[in-house]
């Protein structure tokens, strides 16, 4: 009876595992299969024969180049400053005596999930517009920074408040100035958690559609996620055999970010990472 | 804190606070107080009131909350009936229960197979938008879309899915793409149940299921009140089904997120949109209040 029942346990288990790989497998076969087939429509089939033909248009089109370029300029734009800033707030925050601090960022936390890029996108798009932004990859990338920071703030005072004191309090000793004591003591050993925020704003960036597609416009400060959409023919439908290899081209930087944060790190969880 | 002197003065403090202070400031805080004031206004993006918008009173309230025509196709109270409707299939039933079922299944099991589920659903979390949005409009295709196809194995009848079930195909695509969440925070909130509870359980000779409803699920019950708040904050929030099915056909996809864009970006009426958009993040605020209480509690406890 007890043996009965460890096997149909053991059968349901892996009837279980193999229909939840298969629903997450099931829908990418397209994205893996279709960039090397040179007929590629909405069915997933093996190419006969595989070419990297596809590739080799999408290389060759200024205006798909340009917007991954656009892209690269959006995503490290925010990272490098939300990892700064969130990295000089997480220290104030983590090194200081005023009080409310804690419920400061909690209610910061709150407020960004509050006001997303889907509900704020009315008085986001009004203010670019009178700031004078619209149409610039400035303004995209300040308004991430914006949105990203105090969730990176949180991640990074995680980071700061595991560095002991001690090593500061011999730099104060030794007459550094906070500035000093940020960018040669603290700095240097936060990098692991900068390098945390650093991907984790890059990705999110990287693959975002609403925020760039309301503030850009003009074909030459297109990202990526809004240039896909031109690969249209005249009859308004898309071009398979580009499209399908300009999305893997798309998603190849945050597969590559993901196999070196897996065999870095470990994809460890910190709550709330992506939003 | 530990004690001592702080190391920082609050005037060294607040200097590197500052541009942190600056971003949120303008970017979150200003865009929410905004909001509020242009949902009073007839502002829009081109034409007169483009330049001299003025306050109309309740007037877009009034029209959001029209309850003579509200429930009708296209307009708020339906896009709400949607969302409510996406928001429990697809997070709540959906990304919650596969996330649990998937990290207990793992439970006290490494190897292979786990490698290979965990990076399957992870992958479905962090491609771009966009590109997955492609990958389902393929996968969900009438006439060579690979579901069909699979269907068709069955000796089942194929299903125009983003046509006849916009509704479900939206709900199934947003539980494939964010189990992961779910998956991860209940692994690690399982990882931290003592192995022995179980082997006790088992000594008695408790089924699995037993063990599960008697043992796990108290342990992690707050870790699943965390979990259902945050993903029905981001499934409410979410624009991916956009990319998919447009928010139609005729509306019937159409969530309120979708609903403020069309009504802010397609007839550019700022007034109006931003009505919808204070609703919105009236129910965001409501959802992380909740969050916020639940974390509080949890602080006193430990």
């Amino acid at each position: 009876m007890r043996l009965v029942r460890l096997v149909l346990a053991r059968v349901a288990f892996y009837l279980f595992v193999t229909l939840v790989a298969a629903f997450f497998a099931l829908p990418m076969l397209w994205l893996v299969l279709t960039p090397f087939n040179p007929r590629g429509t909405l069915a997933a089939e093996i190419p006969s024969p595989a070419t990297m033909a596809n590739f080799r248009l999408v290389f060759a089109n200024a205006f798909a180049m340009r917007a991954l370029l656009n892209s690269a300029i959006l995503g490290i734009g925010a990272m490098l400053i939300t990892t700064l800033v969130a990295t000089l707030a997480a220290y104030a925050l983590s090194r200081t005596d005023v009080p409310g601090l804690d419920f400061l960022i909690y209610a910061l936390i709150l407020f960004s999930s509050v006001v997303t890029g889907t509900a704020a996108m009315v008085p986001i798009f009004l203010l670019i517009f009178y700031l004078g932004l619209i149409d610039t990859l400035l303004g995209v990338i300040l308004v991430f920074t914006g949105g990203l920071l105090p969730t990176a703030i949180f991640i990074m005072r995680d980071f700061v408040e595991g560095i002991p004191r001690s090593y500061e309090e011999s730099a104060l000793v030794s007459g550094a100035t906070p500035r000093q004591m940020f960018q040669d003591v603290v700095a240097p050993l936060v990098q692991p958690g900068m390098m945390v925020v650093a991907i984790w704003a890059f990705v999110h960036v990287w693959g975002a559609f609403l925020i760039p597609f309301i503030l850009l416009r003009s074909p030459t400060s297109m990202p990526a996620s809004v240039a896909i959409y031109s690969f249209y023919t005249e009859a308004g439908t898309p071009i398979i055999t580009l499209t399908s290899s300009y999305a893997l081209l798309f998603a190849l930087p945050v597969l590559v970010l993901y196999l070196l944060v897996n065999w870095r790190y470990g994809f460890r969880f910190f709550g709330g990472i992506k939003r | 804190m530990t004690g001592g002197a702080p190391i920082l003065s609050r005037r060294t403090g607040f200097f590197f606070l500052l541009p942190s202070l600056g971003f949120v400031s303008l970017f979150i805080l200003f865009p929410f107080v905004w909001v509020f004031y242009l949902s009073f206004t007839n502002q829009t993006l081109t034409g007169v009131t483009a330049i001299q918008s003025r306050l109309v009173g309740l007037a877009n309230y009034h029209r959001l909350l029209d309850f003579e025509t509200w429930m009708t196709s296209g307009q708020f109270g339906n896009a709400l009936r949607i969302s409510a409707q996406f928001v429990v299939g697809s997070a709540l039933i959906g990304q919650a229960l596969l996330g649990l079922a998937i990290a207990w299944a793992f439970y006290r099991w490494r190897g292979a197979f786990r490698e290979i589920v965990y990076t399957l659903v992870i992958l479905a979390w962090i491609i771009p938008d966009v590109v997955v949005a492609f990958t389902w409009m393929a996968f969900l295709d009438r006439d060579r879309g690979t579901l069909n196809a699979i269907l068709q194995l069955l000796r089942l009848a194929p299903v125009d899915w983003l046509i006849q079930q916009p509704v479900l195909s939206i709900i199934i695509f947003n539980t494939w793409r964010g189990t992961a969440f779910s998956m991860l925070l209940f692994s690690s909130a399982l990882a931290t149940i003592p192995p022995s509870y179980l082997e006790s359980a088992e000594v008695a000779g408790a089924s699995g299921w037993q063990k599960f409803r008697d043992i796990i699920l108290p342990l992690i019950r707050s870790h699943i009140l965390t979990d259902i708040i945050l993903i029905t904050l981001w499934t409410f929030n979410t624009f991916t089904p956009f990319l998919i099915t447009g928010g139609g056909p005729a509306f019937k996809s159409e969530l309120v997120s979708i609903y403020t864009f069309r009504i802010a970006f397609q007839f550019f009426e700022f007034g109006r949109g931003g009505a919808i958009a204070v609703a919105m993040m009236l129910i965001n605020l409501v959802l992380a209040l909740t969050y916020l209480t639940i974390l509080r509690r949890q602080g006193v406890r430990t």
